[in-house]
C-alpha cells in the first residue's frame, strides 16, 4: 500500500470536496470486507479512503405506507435481525443470512454489497426481484433514483459517478398474495461465493400468476432479470410444462463464464435445475 | 502518510495510539499491543483466526482498519481470563472437551462461543445447528469441529 489518507466525517460536502481534490484516487469504504482484500491484493491503490461510517444517519430499516427503505450503511447482520425484513420480506432475509459468515455480516453493508457490483453479490438478486431502486447523493448536483436493473453495467461496474454515493435502497412491500424464494448454490455451505443464485417472486391469484419476477446471480457479467422467463410465467396457470419451458428458456437468457468455481456449462445446467426447483417450491407456498 | 491518533479500549484498558490509515486492527493488536492471542492466518477474511469482539459484535480484525474502530471497546482472547487467572467458562469448556489441537483457530472459536453466549444468555435453547451456523466463518483444520461443538454445547447445557 502506498501513500494513503483517511477521512471520516458526517458532512457530505466535506466528502464531495475531498473527492474533487483527489481526482480519481479516492475510494469509499464502509464495512471494508471487499475494499481491504482488494487493497491487500493491490487491485486498487487509493490515495484517500473515505469511511462512510461517519454518516450515521444512513443506518436504518423502515417501513412506511407500504414502502420499505434501508439505509446504505445498514449491516447485513442488521438486515438478518430485522423484524420488518423477517416478517415482510423473507427472500431478502435468507439472502442476507447466506452472505459470507456472521463475522463478515457484522461489518459488511447493503450499500457496499451493491456498490461492489460483484456478479455474485448475494443481496442483489432478491432486491432485483423486489424491483428495488437505489437513491444517491452527489457533489454539486442533485442525487437521483436509479432502478436496480439499470444500476449494474458490468463486473464490479455500476452507473455511479465517482462523486456519487448510495444513501438508500427502497422497494415496495410485497403484496400479501406474493410468494418468493432465494436459492443459492455454492461449493459448500459456509462462506461460499455463489455459483448460481436465484430469486423468484410470484404473485398468484388462485392458479393464475399475475406477476413474476426472476433474478439470477453469478451467471452473467451482472446480476440479471430473466425477462423471458417472467413473461412465460405471467398471465396463466403455471403447470409442469410451463416450468419445463422456463428451465429451457433460462439457459438462453444467461451468459455464464467458466471460472475457478464452475464451468459455464455447469452454471447453465445448474441454473435450469435450480430455477425449476425455485418455481416449484414457491408454488408449494414458500413464504416471501 | 500522516498518522492518526486513535483511542481503543482493549480488554477494558484504554490505549492512546498513533497509527497509519492503512494499518489493520489485527496488526495493531499483535504488534503494537503485543496481544498475540489474536492470530494472523489467511489475511483475507476467510478463516476467522483473527476474530475479536468490537462493541459486542465479533468481527475479523484482518479486514478492519484500526482507524475505523477509533473509540471502540474491543475484547481479545486475552480479555476473557480474570485477573486472578480464573478462566472464562468457554475457555474451561474447550479444555475439558479437548477442543484444542494446534490452537491456531482456538482464540477465534472461543470468542465466537462467548459472543454467542452474550447474544443468547445462558446459551438457552442453542442447538448444534445454531452453533454450526454461527461458527461458519471460523475454520479449523486439525482439531475437528466435533469437539469444538461439544465444548460449546456443554456451556449451553450448564447455562454458562
Amino acid at each position: 500500500m502506498g501513500e494513503l489518507e483517511y477521512l471520516i466525517t458526517k458532512d457530505f460536502e466535506e466528502i464531495f470536496s475531498a473527492i474533487e481534490k483527489t481526482k480519481g484516487l479516492a475510494k469509499f469504504i464502509a464495512g471494508g470486507t471487499n475494499i481491504i482484500p482488494y487493497m491487500h491484493a493491490e487491485a486498487i491503490s487509493p490515495e484517500l479512503l473515505i469511511d462512510l461510517n461517519g454518516l450515521e444517519d444512513l443506518k436504518y430499516i423502515r417501513e412506511k405506507n407500504g414502502t420499505i427503505t434501508i439505509g446504505a450503511l445498514t449491516t447485513i447482520s442488521e438486515i438478518v435481525a430485522s423484524e420488518i425484513i423477517g416478517n415482510k420480506c423473507q427472500i431478502l432475509h435468507s439472502a442476507a443470512n447466506s452472505l459470507g459468515s456472521p463475522l463478515t455480516r457484522n461489518r459488511a453493508t447493503i450499500g457496499g454489497n451493491l456498490a461492489d457490483a460483484s456478479p455474485a453479490a448475494d443481496m442483489a438478486p432478491p432486491l432485483l426481484a423486489l424491483e428495488a431502486s437505489i437513491h444517491t447523493k452527489r457533489g454539486g448536483v442533485e442525487g437521483r433514483e436509479i432502478p436496480l436493473d439499470k444500476f449494474f453495467i458490468g463486473p464490479n461496474k455500476t452507473v455511479l459517478a465517482e462523486d456519487e454515493l448510495i444513501t438508500q435502497i427502497r422497494f415496495s412491500k410485497p403484496k400479501d398474495s406474493a410468494r418468493g424464494i432465494f436459492i443459492k448454490l455454492g461449493l459448500r455451505n459456509s462462506l461460499a461465493i455463489s455459483v448460481v443464485s436465484i430469486a423468484v417472486i410470484l404473485d398468484m391469484e388462485g392458479q393464475v400468476c399475475q406477476k413474476a419476477r426472476v433474478a439470477l446471480g453469478a451467471v452473467a457479467p451482472t446480476i440479471i432479470r430473466a425477462f423471458h422467463v417472467e413473461s412465460k410465467l405471467e398471465g396463466g396457470e403455471i403447470n409442469e410444462n410451463i416450468i419445463q419451458e422456463c428451465a429451457e428458456i433460462v439457459k438462453e437468457e444467461i451468459s455464464p463464464i467458466s471460472d475457478i468455481r464452475a464451468s459455464a456449462e455447469y452454471r447453465r445446467l445448474a441454473s435450469s435445475v435450480i430455477l425449476k426447483r425455485a418455481i416449484q417450491q414457491v408454488l408449494k407456498g414458500e413464504v416471501l | 502518510m500522516n498518522k492518526k491518533n486513535i483511542t481503543l479500549v482493549i480488554n477494558e484498558k484504554k490505549h492512546e495510539l498513533s497509527v497509519f490509515p492503512n494499518e489493520l486492527l489485527l496488526n495493531v493488536i499483535r504488534e503494537e499491543l503485543e496481544l498475540t492471542g489474536t492470530k494472523y492466518a489467511c489475511g483475507i477474511g476467510e478463516c476467522g483466526a483473527c476474530t475479536v469482539i468490537v462493541n459486542g459484535a465479533p468481527i475479523l480484525a484482518c479486514l478492519t482498519l484500526a482507524v475505523a474502530v477509533d473509540g471502540s471497546e474491543i475484547t481479545t482472547i486475552e480479555g476473557l481470563t480474570k485477573a486472578d487467572g480464573t478462566l472464562h467458562p468457554m475457555q474451561q469448556a474447550f479444555l475439558d472437551h479437548s477442543a484444542v489441537q494446534c490452537g491456531f483457530c482456538t482464540p477465534g472459536m472461543i470468542l465466537m462461543g462467548k459472543a454467542l453466549g452474550d447474544e443468547n444468555p445462558g446459551l438457552k435453547g442453542i442447538t448444534e445447528a445454531d452453533i454450526n451456523n454461527y461458527f461458519k466463518g471460523n475454520l479449523c483444520r486439525c482439531t475437528g469441529y466435533t469437539s469444538i461443538v461439544r465444548a460449546v454445547m456443554s456451556c449451553a447445557h450448564e447455562g454458562k
